[in-house]
């Protein structure tokens, strides 16, 4: 287990900057989507939608692509830090923010519409302004929103894999998360140690995702 | 939601009965055995050649299954219904062996892999004195721990005596196939592939091919394996492989053949 520890922190660190990331980005957005009558509003929809269909080996082959140094994206990179996208800490992580997307923006839009009209224009009769109105009504009826868009976020980047075996390169320490650390195992016929890791990957997602459920179940917050 | 139009439906449930019937159909009929075989993923293009030859020489049909040779070796022991197994490596068929899924002295080595240097971007020179003089961004190769491939780099990396030199700047393919895509989508700007990936192929850039003495052979062994110990067709395809049509196919693809 000792040998593992390296890919565990980095596979927590990436899931947590993963997360607080999607939060800044996805919370616009969910709330876009939850109060816009704009007619574009369905495209947008399906292409957050979009990493739940595509296969994460062929998501990570295009931003390979896209990382490449010779396309304004990558080479901006490159001019900034002198680093390739691929193969870095920062390349896993906009790759986890694209491939976790759905599971931050689907519960928190969800949560935003079972809000309701009706608070919305109360408070706008109170004289709040929207960003007022968000902080102090819509926040608060959401929270189990946040908490389960949190925690989906934060698995499922936890439990990724495709994506990160095409754009990480396996370096220890720098790319190779747990589930490629798995991966390698399992390929060099070491399976004492995959099932430790993969046992320890379903120990921790079990007991975090049975913490949510609880935590949901017994402060449950109502509109109204 | 509206209720369907079942009258409207109908010419697509005729459809569909068809095709389900089509299914049920047994295979057409071939003169001979059908083989199946496993293949490991990176031979899959000489697989199809070698085949076709096969099944034009000898009446017998072959089905092809690609996917790693982990995962193949994996699926075998659990039971897959494959006849012969083609790995990329030595170790599993060895294995297969050892744990009677496999026929003992059925083993033999189809193909002889040969590493090469290649630079996607280069317009001239030699992609070796690039390495020699550490001119590179970032080394692909494919994992040693993993892949033959990765090892016989890592060992003409040693063999240069520049494993040092290249370690902090090295990245790793779960396999030659993906450390073939790190170089080709231009991420990776100097790295080591099998010559059977550029060969008969526009590659782009130059390569240059790693002499055989500066690595283990990557060898490639075939299998017959244990449920299939009586099928004359699959033992039929372990003697093609061996013969002299087959190894005009496997050159042509950037193979070695065995002695």
């Amino acid at each position: 287990m000792i040998e593992s520890a390296p890919a565990i922190w980095l596979t927590l660190r990436l899931a947590l900057v993963t997360t607080l990331i999607l939060f800044l980005v996805g919370t616009p957005l969910a709330w876009w989507l939850a109060t816009t009558r704009a007619r574009v509003k369905p495209v947008v929809e399906a292409v957050t939608a979009l990493p739940l269909v595509l296969p994460p080996t062929v998501i990570g082959f295009y931003l390979l692509i896209l990382f490449n140094p010779g396309t304004p994206v990558g080479g901006a990179w490159v001019s900034l830090t002198g680093d390739t996208l691929a193969f870095s800490f920062a390349g896993l992580v906009i790759a986890s923010v694209i491939y976790s997307l759905p599971f931050m923006v689907q519960p928190l839009q969800t949560a935003f519409e079972r809000v309701g009209r009706d608070h919305l224009e109360a408070a706008a009769s109170l004289g709040a302004g929207p960003w007022d109105t968000f902080r102090s009504v819509v926040a608060p009826l959401s929270l189990r929103g946040f908490v389960t868009a949190g925690v989906l976020s934060f698995i499922h980047t936890v439990g990724e894999f495709g994506v990160v075996l095409m754009v990480g390169g396996n370096i220890p320490g720098r790319t190779r998360v747990v589930s490629i650390a798995l991966y390698d195992h399992v390929e060099t016929l070491d399976y004492a140690a995959a099932h430790a890791l993969a046992l320890g990957l379903i120990v921790v997602s079990l007991a975090v995702l049975t913490a949510v459920f609880l935590i949901n179940r017994r402060y449950p917050v109502h509109a109204g | 939601m509206a209720a369907i139009n079942l009258s409207a439906m109908r010419p697509f449930f005729r459809l569909a009965v068809l095709a389900l019937a089509l299914t049920l159909l047994p295979a057409p009929p071939a003169s001979g055995e059908t083989v199946r075989v496993a293949v490991a993923a990176n031979f899959a293009r000489p697989a199809e050649a070698l085949a076709d030859a096969f099944t034009a020489a000898s009446g017998h049909a072959v089905v092809l299954t690609t996917g790693s040779t982990g995962l193949l070796y994996a699926q075998i022991v659990h039971g897959a219904p494959f006849d012969v197994f083609l790995s990329a490596d030595t170790v599993r068929p060895a294995r297969l062996v050892a744990e009677g899924h496999a026929v003992a002295g059925s083993t033999r080595t189809y193909a002889i892999g040969r590493l090469a240097l290649w630079d996607p971007q280069a317009r001239d020179g030699d992609p070796m004195d690039r390495l020699r003089a550490g001119r590179y961004r970032r080394l692909a190769l494919a994992n040693p721990d993993l892949a033959p491939y990765g090892a016989a780099a890592r060992q003409a990396l040693t063999h240069l005596g520049l494993e040092a030199h290249a370690a902090d700047r090295l990245v790793f393919g779960e396999n030659v196939a993906q450390a073939h895509a790190f170089l080709a989508t231009g991420n990776a700007d100097l790295g080591f592939v099998a010559l059977a990936q550029l060969a008969g192929r526009q590659p782009g850039g130059r390569y240059t091919l790693i002499p055989a003495a500066w690595h283990d052979p990557v060898r490639q062994d075939a299998v017959l394996l244990t449920r299939s110990a009586g099928n004359p067709g699959a033992r039929a395809w372990l003697d093609f492989l061996a013969s002299p049509a087959a190894q005009a196919i496997l050159e042509e693809f950037g193979y070695e053949v065995p002695e």
